[in-house]
């Protein structure tokens, strides 16, 4: 086990961060901007993709007692680089492409020849797009907001 | 976005099965044929990535028989890297005392836990029991055993390097309580032999 040194704490932060991303991604775009990309160095795989349950538990208001909010699909993966390098990939649903290719490309982004690339043409784009359709669902949810107004009654 | 690279995220675990459900079932078929016939050579075609200090053999049958329910013990000492194997492929809790665990496993060059300090199961569940994988040096010469019990039909001759000095007094000692007792399987390179509770052992 590693040991949680600040600056590993920051690197796995910000791993998470591209994970995140590459997780949240549509399947279809993430496969688009992966073959954009060209060819990949081989990997091999180390657990194949594998659809499983994860409990997803939640605070009412973000600060109340935890609670079982309902469980998601998730699929997982591990490759290894050549070099020895690991690449992880949780991501949401059952695309057992999606997860494979999150794991390449979290192999790929721990190297430093790929490292900038990847996360220009593949990562930003995709943080961008799930940015908007945020965004665009917060618009949606925002307008039937319905706002209610209690009526001061004259008690005297 | 400039960083030191490779990012200091440890050395990944050996590959697990290649095929896991056909593999580990096949692994299965094995271990409960040298069960149910105690002292024959059972042959074990791993088919797995092996990790600094298991043997192919043992490796196997950890892929196969530990998981999330069932607790390993690992002798102090043994590689880092099979305690990360484990963990990665098999996702099993792994534990302290031999008496908690439902899997001890003693690789090569390791001290193996004296048989009474393995959990013999409880009188109402004698399956509770610890089950005990023995890495050792040879299955086919070193001290002669006869062999007999529920699965032998007469007797069937055993030859074993490598056991702990008074094993085989364990063993009795194992024998006399049963329904309780603990299980062996011996294992060597991709060979593996199965020593249930029931067994006889003289010589």
């Amino acid at each position: 086990m590693q040991t949680t040194s600040p600056s590993s704490a920051a690197d796995a932060a910000r791993r998470a961060a591209w994970m995140r991303v590459l997780a949240l991604a549509e399947p279809q775009a993430l496969a688009r901007a992966v073959q954009a990309l060209g060819p990949l160095p081989a990997h091999h795989t180390l657990r194949p993709p594998e659809s499983g349950m994860a409990m997803v538990r939640a605070r009412s208001g973000g600060t109340g007692a935890q609670f079982n909010l309902g469980e998601l699909s998730v699929t997982r993966c591990a490759v290894t680089l050549d070099g020895g390098t690991m690449g992880v990939g949780y991501v949401p649903g059952r695309e057992r492409g999606h997860a494979e290719q999150a794991a390449v490309l979290d192999a790929l982004l721990q190297h430093d020849e790929w490292h900038d690339r990847i996360q220009a043409e593949v990562i930003a784009p995709l943080a961008r797009a799930h940015a908007e359709r945020a965004s665009h669902r917060a618009r949606v949810a925002a307008q039937t907001q319905v706002e209610f107004f209690t009526m001061v009654r004259g008690e005297d | 976005m400039t960083q030191a690279q490779p990012l200091p995220f440890g050395t990944p675990p050996a590959p697990g099965f290649a095929d896991a459900v056909t593999r580990s079932q096949q692994v299965f078929r094995a271990a409960l044929q040298a069960l149910a016939h105690p002292g024959s050579l059972q042959p074990l075609d791993g088919g797995c990535g092996v990790p600094p200090g298991l043997s192919p053999g043992m490796t196997a049958m950890l892929l196969a028989l530990a998981d999330v329910d069932a607790p390993v013990w690992l002798p102090p000492g043994v590689d880092d890297a099979v305690r990360q194997f484990l963990r990665f492929h098999c996702g099993c809790p792994l534990v302290d005392e031999p008496s908690r665990a439902r899997f001890a496993a003693v690789p090569a060059g390791h001290e193996a836990p004296a048989l009474d300090r393995c959990h013999p199961g409880d009188p109402a569940y004698p399956d509770t029991s610890t089950t005990l994988l023995l890495e050792v040096e040879s299955l086919d010469d070193g001290a002669a055993v006869t062999l007999a019990g529920p699965g032998i039909a007469t007797q069937r001759p055993l030859r074993v390097a490598g056991l702990p000095a008074d094993f085989w007094a364990q063993w009795r000692a194992n024998h006399r309580i049963f329904p309780l007792g603990v299980d062996v399987f011996l294992v060597q390179g991709n060979r593996l032999c199965g020593l249930p509770r029931t067994v006889l052992a003289e010589g």
